[in-house]
């Protein structure tokens, strides 16, 4: 084992050890949150950090999470299956919205507001829907009694807590993988220049919804596992432009170009609406976003590279001056 | 059956009539957008919360101050005016050497920054101004006051913006630095007075439409989200910057939201708008009448 590989090892091992030596459920349930968080966060950044501003990922999610329920509830389907076909569908979203917009080359300003309008169709189709999917009220899905390999639910923190740590180190092989890819050049080509990096050869269109359809699987995939957590679900929690902002705001806070930023964004930004939950109570409505949104801002103008995209950066600067 | 397609087409007649008097207030909306990103090349996603603070201002104006309406919405155009020229100088300003998504999620983050400060100082309750104006009836069909006084408004400024950018100096300067932002500064014109007017100008239209908008409907913190996301489609739709386009694209979407309200839910009326948004992508892809470059 080369000292390379040691640090993640280590850490991965006392990740997975954790649950088994430390269990205090209310630490487990936010550590739970995190993991699954920053999988949806790093699902964002695959496409995100290459200059594919998605605000539709709020739709996504809200796809994976209601999908997933619906089946289950109304027709019996397992999540083992409804969650395959729940991604399905966010995957066919994804290639109907992206194909035009990469085809007709959408980029910029209008990507961004193309996929604005995606995650505005999904909240207000699950609100018309009212009758099936519980409006702006939220959905439930039915409950199995106890804990139920077939139904994915689970009364235990420890196996929810391992099944997201999986997931999420899922995620940032997955991240990782893209890193390494020849995909990863064609796109940077791509996002410097479009018509250049068609002149050498790149599929532009191909490109782009390969990197689309990726993400837009994953956040489907996150959607449906928070809703299997948390067993509760409602438009404004899973989809909407809201939780597309949020998804931005935390990958860029943490940094984007870095395998970890997307988690170390999900860090901060759940502990920080905890400590502000607990330490106001019902008073806190509110006062989380206003504190991520003068953050967001902040973090732009000053430090558009994410905390731990900049400590990379300066180690990096310091190992070469030295 | 006779009877049933007259009163079918009384409805639908209104329903038409109803989305030509909401897609007044849609193109106004879209104007301000529209000029924004024309002159300054930069979308504000917190447009729409800017109108939020508006209506929340000429509630408290008239509710708390018992101003009458019109004397509270004056102070309302100049206040979302002043916030909108702040969000330039606090916010963009900052950013306009950098890539134009990073300025856009800027607004993204005042966009949580607006809506959790109204969570906080005025709370999530639906508030209304309380003021009740009489429903016009026109043979069978009704329309309220409220509709036709905010067409009429948006008519207006919409009229005012277009005297102001082709008639006066500063705004024939505007549309110049529009055209070529490298240039302008080297033939004496003060870019960075020009946006901050550009800012100003968009924001009293934000304050505009506050006012029209506060009397059809309640507000709450997240009354954004409601017309925001329609705004935007119609800007895309018309083409960003294109101000002919966007205000035709406003008056399409009224129509697709009028009619499907009318046959179903209101939601599926936007629904619709949305598929439509998104078919029309397919067609148009760089908006209704494409300036293509």
């Amino acid at each position: 084992m080369t000292p390379r590989y040691a640090m993640p090892i280590v850490g991965v091992a006392a990740a997975i050890a954790l649950p088994f030596v430390y269990r205090d459920p209310y630490h487990l349930h936010i550590l739970t949150l995190i993991l699954i968080w920053s999988f949806a966060y790093t699902s964002w950044s695959v496409m995100g950090r290459f200059g594919l501003v998605s605000l539709g990922h709020g739709g996504f999610m809200g796809v994976g999470a209601y999908v997933t329920a619906l089946l289950w509830n109304h027709l019996g389907v397992s999540p083992w299956i409804g969650i395959p076909l729940s991604m399905a569908a966010a995957g066919v979203l994804a290639l109907i919205v992206g194909y035009p917009c990469f085809r007709f080359r959408i980029t910029g300003h209008y990507f961004v507001l193309v996929t604005l309008a995606l995650s505005g169709i999904v909240l207000q189709v699950i609100t018309a829907t009212r009758d099936y999917t519980g409006g702006s009220l939220g959905y439930t899905p039915n409950r199995a009694a106890g804990s139920h390999w077939l139904a994915l639910q689970f009364d235990d923190k420890t196996a929810w807590y391992l099944i997201a740590l999986l997931v999420w180190l899922v995620g940032l092989l997955v991240w990782r993988a893209i890193d390494r890819s020849m995909g990863r050049y064609a796109m940077e080509a791509i996002s410097e220049d479009e018509d250049a990096a068609a002149a050498v050869g790149v599929n532009v269109t191909a490109e782009k919804l390969k990197i689309t359809l990726i993400s837009a699987l994953m956040t489907a995939f996150a959607g449906a596992l928070y809703c299997q957590y948390q067993m509760f679900i409602s438009p404004d929690t899973v989809s909407g432009i809201s939780v597309s902002l949020q998804m931005v705001f935390a990958a860029i806070v943490g940094g984007l170009y870095v395998s970890l930023g997307p988690t170390v964004g999900a860090v901060i930004t759940i502990l920080l609406a905890e400590t502000l939950r607990i330490s106001f109570g019902a008073n806190a409505v509110g006062w989380d976003n206003l504190v991520y949104g003068m953050l967001l801002v902040l973090f732009i103008i000053f430090l558009p590279k994410g905390i731990l995209g900049s400590v990379v950066e300066r180690q990096r600067m310091l190992s070469v001056k030295s | 059956m006779q009877a049933f397609l007259d009163i079918f087409d009384i409805y639908l007649l209104e329903a038409v009539i109803n989305g030509i008097l909401l897609g007044g207030l849609l193109a106004l909306l879209a104007l301000g957008l529209n000029l924004i990103f024309g002159v300054i090349d930069v979308t504000w996603i917190c447009y729409a919360e800017l109108v939020m603070i508006g209506m929340y201002g000429m509630y408290y104006l008239i509710q708390y101050y018992h101003l009458p309406y019109f004397a509270a919405a004056p102070l309302v155009i100049l206040l979302v005016a002043l916030l909108g020229a702040a969000l330039h100088y606090l916010v963009i300003a900052p950013l306009l050497g950098a890539p134009p998504i990073n300025q856009l999620l800027a607004t993204g983050g005042v966009l949580f920054i607006l809506q959790s400060f109204a969570t906080v100082a005025f709370g999530i309750d639906f508030r209304n101004v309380g003021i009740r104006l009489p429903v016009l009836a026109f043979g069978e069909m009704h329309f309220s006051y409220a509709r036709l006084l905010s067409f009429a408004a948006a008519l207006v400024g919409m009229i005012g913006v277009y005297l102001f950018m082709t008639r006066t100096f500063t705004g024939t300067a505007i549309r110049a630095i529009s055209q070529d932002r490298q240039i302008m500064p080297l033939m004496g014109v003060d870019a960075k007075r020009l946006y901050l007017i550009t800012s100003a100008l968009g924001g009293g239209l934000a304050g505009l439409a506050a006012c029209l908008l506060v009397l059809q409907y309640d507000v709450h913190p997240f009354v954004g989200l409601s017309f925001g996301p329609i705004t935007f489609l119609i800007c895309v739709l018309g083409g960003l910057g294109n101000f002919v386009g966007g205000f035709i694209a406003a008056f399409v979407f009224a129509q697709i939201i009028s009619l499907g309200g009318l046959f179903s839910d209101l939601e599926w009326g936007y629904v619709l708008a949305f598929a439509f948004f998104i078919v029309m992508m397919f067609i148009r892809p760089a908006g209704l009448l494409a300036r293509r470059r």
